[in-house]
């Protein structure tokens, strides 16, 4: 698709990338075959794939972390040159800073801004209380639980306000309790503060729980076999037991599971 | 108490010297150390001679903090670096740094400035080692969480790098620590007008055994007092580890 201007430029636009992954010792492998994808202003997308399938590859592509170097990937019309602010990564494992404390990892963005001291530390103490960190705001990193740490790097990330989210399997390092908490309460922030979500996920039922549309990737090398959209009632708070949720968790299955079978 | 053996060992060496059972010119009796220490403290020799040790290895050694610390840090950021200094620093790392002394006299003579260069040498190849294998253990999503909070390619060297190398650089710094010591009263022993070292020398030549003794149990001391206030100040600024 050519971008005209305004409304028609996607947030994201991913053309026919390939990556190939070169590890240090042993032969290259294809991560990523030819994909495309397009994700519009404020929209929330899953992005979902058996392991190995080049899913968090191709984040790290959008993110600007790794360089492009075969096809295009343009965020608002402009081609991706690095990292930037305007779109914020949440890790797996969290990436807090191990040397600063909860208050000066949320810090850390609005230093870089340069913003006064005193509206860094009045906009770390909102994100801060917003995640549910309030009275952790001088703990480090290795005091806190799994689950407090994904809030503490997800207030960090919030807190310089990106237009998107890069989302890395954020809860898959969480127990089912507190994954399905934080399930909820990313998807009440983003209800309150709508920002791009891209959000890499091999579970499910997470999927179609968050996303309004999830693009499924086959197994490697990487590509996008399909985009459902799924429209459900998200205030509803047993969304889980509805048959619609039900069916959309299976019609998507049906989709991965030849993909998983052939990961393994 | 921890350092009971320590006074054990002192009591046992004023019992056996004063019941004879060593010869006072092979070892003077602890008391006879400690009143020559005393002497030595008060006639202003120590003062002196431990000035100017204080001056030539804190400077020697911050040399190789700030200088080793920066090259670890390139070897492990930029593949360049790392490929010219990388065989430099592993071949010169094992060898015995006081073969150096009489090089760096050449060099630079009699002076302080032989010892400082001596200790610079001699001690930045564990601070480099240290901060190089810290650097390289520093997490790519670390430096990738940086990068996109809006922290430049440079920036993150000092948000990120630096301090994830601290602790295995804490580790090469005190061996540095140590290996000063060690530097600073060999370098004076053999040629120095100055210094613990050369006092340590000039006391025994002139066979005053016992400020002799005195003086390398104040170097010993002081060896022991800088090491754990190192670790100390180490435990305080690496608090945030788990």
């Amino acid at each position: 698709m050519v971008d005209s201007e305004g409304d028609s430029v996607k947030q994201i636009a991913v053309e026919r990338v390939s990556h190939v992954y070169r590890p240090a010792r042993g032969r290259e492998v294809l991560a990523l075959d030819e994909v495309s994808l397009e994700i519009g202003v404020r929209e929330f997308v899953a992005l979902l794939g058996p392991s190995g399938c080049g899913k968090s590859t191709l984040l790290y592509l959008i993110g600007g972390f790794l360089p492009v170097e075969k096809g295009a990937i343009r965020i608002e019309g402009a081609p991706v040159r690095g990292p930037g602010p305007d779109r914020g990564i949440v890790f797996q494992h969290f990436a807090l800073f191990p040397w600063r404390t909860v208050r000066a990892n949320v810090r850390y963005g609005l230093e870089k801004l340069g913003l006064a001291r005193e509206e860094q530390e009045r906009r770390a103490q909102h994100f801060i209380e917003m995640v549910g960190l309030k009275g952790f705001e001088e703990s480090y990193p290795s005091q806190l639980s799994g689950g407090m740490k994904q809030r503490a790097a997800l207030a960090r990330t919030l807190a310089v306000d990106p237009k998107m989210l890069l989302m890395d399997e954020p809860f898959g390092a969480l127990d089912a309790q507190t994954r399905s908490l934080m399930q909820a309460e990313l998807f009440a922030i983003w209800q309150r503060t709508p920002k791009t979500v891209l959000f890499v996920t091999h579970d499910v039922q997470e999927a179609v729980r968050l996303a309004q549309r999830v693009l499924v990737m086959s197994a490697r090398p990487g590509k996008i076999k399909a985009s459902v959209s799924v429209e459900l009632d998200r205030a509803d708070p047993h969304i889980y037991r509805s048959p619609a949720f039900a069916e959309k968790v299976d019609e998507i299955w049906n989709l991965v599971r030849d993909e998983a079978i052939k990961a393994q | 108490m921890k350092y009971l053996p320590l006074l054990l060992l002192a009591i046992v060496w004023e019992t056996v010297v004063q019941l004879g059972l060593i010869s006072r010119d092979l070892l003077p009796s602890l008391s006879d150390v400690a009143r020559a220490g005393w002497t030595l403290l008060r006639e202003g020799d120590l003062w002196q001679n431990g000035a100017a040790s204080l001056y030539r290895g804190g400077l020697g050694l911050l040399f190789a903090i700030v200088i080793g610390g920066l090259l670890g840090i390139l070897m492990a950021w930029w593949r360049s670096v790392d490929a010219f200094l990388g065989p430099l620093v592993e071949a010169l790392y094992p060898m015995p740094k006081s073969a150096l002394i009489p090089v760096t006299v050449l060099w630079l003579g009699f002076g302080d400035g032989s010892k400082i260069l001596l200790i610079f040498l001699g001690c930045m190849l564990p601070v480099t080692l240290g901060a190089y294998n810290g650097a390289r253990s520093c997490e790519q999503v670390l430096v990738w969480s940086a990068r996109s909070l809006g922290a430049s390619r440079l920036r993150v060297l000092w948000d990120v790098v630096l301090p994830s190398a601290l602790p295995e650089l804490a580790n090469g710094i005190r061996t540095a620590l140590a290996l000063t010591f060690v530097l600073l009263v060999s370098s004076e022993l053999i040629v120095a007008r100055s210094g613990f070292g050369y006092l340590i020398g000039f006391l025994g030549e002139g066979g005053i055994y016992d400020a002799m003794f005195a003086v390398v149990l104040v170097v010993a001391f002081l060896g022991f007092f800088a090491d754990r206030l190192y670790q100390r100040l180490m435990d305080r600024l690496l608090a945030w580890r788990d």
